[in-house]
């Protein structure tokens, strides 16, 4: 009994141990609320909008979205766009494809085309960015976490999309014992994960994206309309995956419990 | 096989299949009437359990290869395909990347199970090697698929594990330059692990049938370690078996959904949601939570050779398991020293877990970078405690310990046992038992 009691301390302490680690001059992302995360979460289509408009303002213009087709945005659990409105978005764009000659010619973006990436090759990338290569960002609220722990993460979940808003927004002055090294062309920003210098200057700036509808546009808004897009294109499909999986797991219950109540009753006739 | 079964073809068809084929007879024997200790606790299911997992892996991954290209330019693209324009393409993705973790959840609980029990003593020896034998095909199916989605940390693991091979003297480079395909970890090491991934999983099936093979010559083992006496100690499996593992199974596919559906990405590593880059090693090369025990063992020596030797040894050492514990009690309900040691080892292996996921130069618990000069009680150091502590425990504790160890008495019979659990006030009483 006193075994199985230091043992069990003791899974609970290593397990703990997790929380405690990592964290020294890195900070752990600021814990801000999504309306997706949890269980139930869904994302707010007006938010995936906004998102959306600050990316294809802002960030697109030196962040690829490789994966990101622009079908994708009228897709259900998406941003919402009608379909109309998703074809005169693409409409904007050109994409180089061969006439019927078999010559080269811009033609205007279709839904289902890719959305166009800011730089032709990954070293034209980094020359016009001061050597720092801007990550695509189809899957960096799946890439990165914002925080450590095993249980902070199962609870609070991996925190990517809490690591954009922080790094969006977590520009600072540089402690002093540091401002004198500044790396040419950097700036301080502690919630970087290879930080705390990053080759992105802040790139968003209050007022910067104006909204349709009148909404907030700081950078803290802005900044979260942003991450929320970012968390929904990285896995378009969660709204179905949770939904699904809430009606998986009432049938399994009911079902174990059906097994369950018919095993105690087979058993019932058998000491054991 | 066969043997127990009760099986009379009932239709003139059946009559006829059965002299040219005994198939039923044979599930009937085997796989219903089999006689099976009446007093197995929940620990017994995880068999069962495990062989569904073994049926899920290979359903999901039959269903992903439908989709999946095996090509560097093209095999992280082709995950996302899966992941955003398949047909629950999310789920089945997330369902197989998961079930590899369950999977081995449920073969670590199975196995400690096993040890507790003494499952692995005479006449059970073989059922347990190739018990050991599954283990080590499974590791290599899961490490090889891991490396499929061409992620970060499927390259940079596969380029640490492969290259562990390097340390085999004289030959080492021409061996890993052989398992590679090339002067690298390339597209023809991509190919070659996509084809070993799709093979292996169905020599486990054979495994498992050998297994299950063994397992019904002596017989299960149960929680008294004691042998079935009589009729009077078993049920047949099924309705009993199948339903209590149907039960089981049911509680399991429970956590493992939650996972799946309500936390899919936390078994894994975000980084391998980037793709693969050889020339940007991650900060932290870490393979995933269920080879980190190994992983500390191959860590904590610095000669690499060894370091390689022993992480083997640690999984080779259970084959001979059988033969280094002396003692003839089985369960280790009755022998109350073992017990203490049994659950020594499982912190143990815990505790390698946990050092296997750190910085081995930080210092122990805080996991701070250690200062130079005096003693620090680094990750490395308590590693390598640990996994000495592993070796002596297998090496040196359970030979001694059988020998010197005064057992409990045991009961004369699963029936017994079973009798003086259910009715403690009345000791020596013996009920008839109502055998069904
Ligand atoms: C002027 C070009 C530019 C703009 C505009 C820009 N970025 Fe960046 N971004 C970069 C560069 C360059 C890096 C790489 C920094 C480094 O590696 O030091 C980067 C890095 C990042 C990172 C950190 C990635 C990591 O590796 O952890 C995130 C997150 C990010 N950008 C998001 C955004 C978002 C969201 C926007 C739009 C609001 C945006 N960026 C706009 C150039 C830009
Ligand atoms: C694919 C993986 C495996 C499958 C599907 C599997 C399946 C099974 C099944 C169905 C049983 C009977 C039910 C039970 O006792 O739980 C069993 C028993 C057993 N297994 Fe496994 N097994 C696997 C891996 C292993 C491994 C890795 C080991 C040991 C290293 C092992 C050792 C044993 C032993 C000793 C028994 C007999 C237990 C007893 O009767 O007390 N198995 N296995």
């Amino acid at each position: 009994m006193i075994m199985r009691k230091t043992f069990l301390a003791a899974v609970l302490l290593l397990a703990g141990a997790g929380l405690a680690g990592a964290a020294e001059t890195r900070h752990a992302a600021k814990d801000i609320d999504f309306s997706f995360e949890g269980p139930f979460g869904t994302f707010d289509r007006g938010q995936l909008q906004r998102g959306y408009k600050v990316y294809k303002e802002v960030c697109a213009n030196c962040h690829s979205m490789k994966q990101m087709v622009f079908r994708n945005l009228s897709q259900p659990g998406g941003p919402g766009f009608s379909g109309a409105q998703v074809q005169a978005l693409a409409a904007t764009y050109t994409i180089q494809d061969l006439n019927d000659q078999g010559e080269p010619f811009d033609r205007e973006r279709i839904p289902s085309d890719h959305f166009p990436s800011p730089f032709p090759n990954e070293q034209a990338a980094r020359v016009a960015n001061g050597g720092a290569l801007p990550p695509d960002l189809s899957l960096i609220t799946k890439a990165r976490a914002g925080w450590t722990g095993t249980f902070a993460q199962l609870f609070y979940g991996m925190g990517g999309p809490e690591y954009v808003y922080s790094v969006l927004t977590g520009y600072e002055e540089p402690p002093a014992e540091l401002a004198s090294s500044a790396p040419e062309g950097k700036h301080y920003n502690p919630y970087f994960e290879a930080g705390p210098w990053i080759g992105m200057a802040p790139p968003l700036s209050d007022g910067q994206v104006t909204f349709d509808d009148g909404s907030p546009n700081s950078v803290d808004a802005m900044a979260r309309d942003v991450a929320a897009f970012l968390a929904w294109a990285s896995e378009p499909k969660m709204e179905e995956r949770k939904g699904l999986g809430f009606s998986v797991i009432i049938y399994l219950v009911i079902l174990t419990l059906l097994l369950y109540l018919v095993k105690r009753k087979i058993w019932t006739k058998v000491e054991h | 096989m066969g043997g127990h079964s009760s099986y009379q073809p009932k239709s003139a068809f059946a009559k006829w299949f059965h002299e040219r084929l005994p198939i039923m007879d044979l599930i009937q024997g085997q796989a219903l009437d089999f006689p099976t200790p009446k007093n197995l606790n929940y620990f017994w299911t995880f068999g069962g359990i495990l062989t569904m997992m073994l049926g899920a892996q290979l359903l999901t991954g039959i269903v992903l290869a439908m989709h999946y290209t095996p090509h560097v330019t093209m095999a992280f693209d082709s995950i996302e395909h899966i992941r955003r324009d398949v047909n629950y393409g999310n789920i089945i993705q997330k369902l197989h990347a998961n079930g590899a973790s369950m999977f081995f959840l449920a073969v670590y609980i199975h196995i400690f199970r096993g040890m507790y029990y003494g499952s692995y003593k005479a006449p059970r020896e073989i059922l347990w090697m190739i018990g050991v034998i599954i283990l080590l095909v499974m590791m290599a199916t899961a490490f090889m698929g891991y490396v499929l989605p061409w992620g970060q940390m499927s390259f940079w693991g596969a380029k640490v594990i492969t290259n562990l091979f390097s340390a085999i003297p004289f030959f080492g480079d021409s061996i890993v330059t052989w398992l590679w395909g090339g002067f690298a970890v390339d597209n023809p090491t991509l190919n070659r692990f996509y084809s070993l991934h799709y093979l292996l999983p169905f020599v486990l099936a054979g495994l498992v049938g050998l297994h299950i093979w063994a397992l019904h010559v002596p017989g299960n083992n149960n929680p008294t370690g004691v042998s079935v006496k009589s009729g009077q100690d078993t049920v047949p499996f099924h309705p009993y078996y199948t339903m209590k593992d149907a039960f089981a199974i049911g509680v399991f596919l429970i956590v493992y959904c939650l996972f799946v559906f309500f936390a899919p990405d936390y078994m894994g590593h975000p980084v391998n949601y980037e793709m693969a880059d050889p020339l940007k090693t991650p900060a932290h090369i870490v393979p995933e939570w269920y080879f980190l025990p190994f992983y500390a063992i191959l860590r904590s020596i610095d000669n690499k050779l060894l370091g390689v030797i022993a992480m083997f040894a640690s999984i080779l050492l259970l084959l001979v398991l059988p033969w280094l514990d002396t003692s003839r009690v089985r369960s280790g309900t009755y022998r109350p020293v073992f017990k203490q040691f049994f659950w020594i080892l499982v912190l143990d292996c815990l505790l390698l877990g946990y050092i296997g996921s750190r910085v081995p130069d930080n210092l122990f618990w805080v996991d701070t970078p250690s200062h130079e000069g005096g003693f620090a009680l680094t990750n490395k150091l308590v590693g390598q405690i640990a996994t000495l502590y592993y070796f002596v425990h297998f090496l040196i504790i359970l030979p001694i310990l059988g020998l010197l160890e005064t057992p409990k008495p045991m009961p004369a019979s699963i029936s017994e046992a079973v009798l003086a659990k259910n009715k403690p006030a009345l000791p020596g009483h013996k009920a008839a038992v109502p055998a069904e």
